[in-house]
């Protein structure tokens, strides 16, 4: 079974909508997985899990939008691109799509 | 929760701009109704808001209205909310408003806010007629169904009160020092 780890900051107000994203995209592609739901609190442990903002979606230990090197850790929200360019906090389901594809090679 | 209630006057300010001058709430004296929003660079939802800003500043800037956007976030923490990334910020997305630096974050705390984007709205008097978030949509401006801060821009030009006054802001934690 995948292992997908959901990483989120209480703070950022949209990782109850991205989880239920993350969850909907899973059951449209019939792919079982274990969600593995962290909350980070402090600096400390974003350093430590290489936390670059909320919300985080890895699948198998691989972010479904690789951050550049050297991309700052911490407690933030996180910016993602849609496919039209424009930012949104929340994850596009096509990103989510993409990386639970590419974990089981299909 | 904002220090402001509905009808309380607008706290006053005196801050730099991206634009290399000062900008007083006083300047903006002859306008039907001010918009003060506190916003950043670096939070993806007043990324997410930018060109509805932009737009609405487009829209209401000939019937008198001025928005105001004011960054509070500690750039320390923050280096993208830095004020020489504002100025990048405000000249890569064309800002049709003042973008300002509150530096000592006084001004967002004297107004109360807490998150970036958060927006206040106010009369002809200045006295405060909305607070709370832009639209009910952060993500996809096509499927807004309550364009909060439009509504209340139209209510107060019409000299009524906001249909909806206030709404819980959606966005970051200003970050604070």
């Amino acid at each position: 079974m995948l292992h997908v780890t959901f990483l989120y900051f209480e703070d950022c107000p949209s990782h109850e909508q991205a989880l239920a994203r993350l969850k909907q995209v899973m059951a449209e592609e019939e792919i079982a997985a274990e969600v593995e739901i962290v909350r980070v609190e402090t600096e400390e442990q974003a350093a430590q899990l290489g936390f670059i903002g909320s919300p985080t979606i890895r699948i198998e230990g691989q972010d479904i939008d690789p951050p550049p090197a050297g991309a700052m850790v911490g407690l933030s929200c996180r910016a993602y691109r849609r496919e039209d360019g424009r930012i949104t906090p929340l994850p596009p389901p096509e990103l989510i799509r993409r990386g639970l594809r590419a974990a089981i090679g299909r | 929760m904002s220090n402001l209630k509905i009808g309380d006057q607008a706290v006053g300010f005196d801050l730099p701009g991206v634009d290399g001058k000062r900008h007083a709430l006083a300047d903006y004296a002859d306008k039907e109704a001010v918009v003060v929003i506190f916003t950043c660079n670096h939070c993806p939802y007043a990324q997410a808001w930018e060109d509805r800003l932009i737009q609405i500043q487009a829209d209401y800037g000939p019937k008198g209205v001025q928005l105001i956007a004011i960054n509070a976030n500690d750039a320390v923490k923050y280096p993208a909310d830095s004020f020489p990334m504002m100025k990048e910020r405000a000249a890569a997305k064309g800002f049709n408003f003042p973008y300002l630096h509150d530096e000592s974050q006084m001004v967002a705390r004297a107004y109360g806010a807490t998150r970036t984007p958060e927006v206040f709205v106010f009369d002809r008097k200045r006295a405060l007629c909305y607070q709370g978030t832009v639209d009910d949509n952060y993500e996809d401006p096509a499927a807004v169904k309550k364009p909060y801060l439009r509504q209340a821009l139209d209510a107060v030009l019409a000299g009524r009160a906001a249909p909806i006054a206030e709404t819980a802001p959606v966005g970051c934690t200003i970050k604070w020092k």
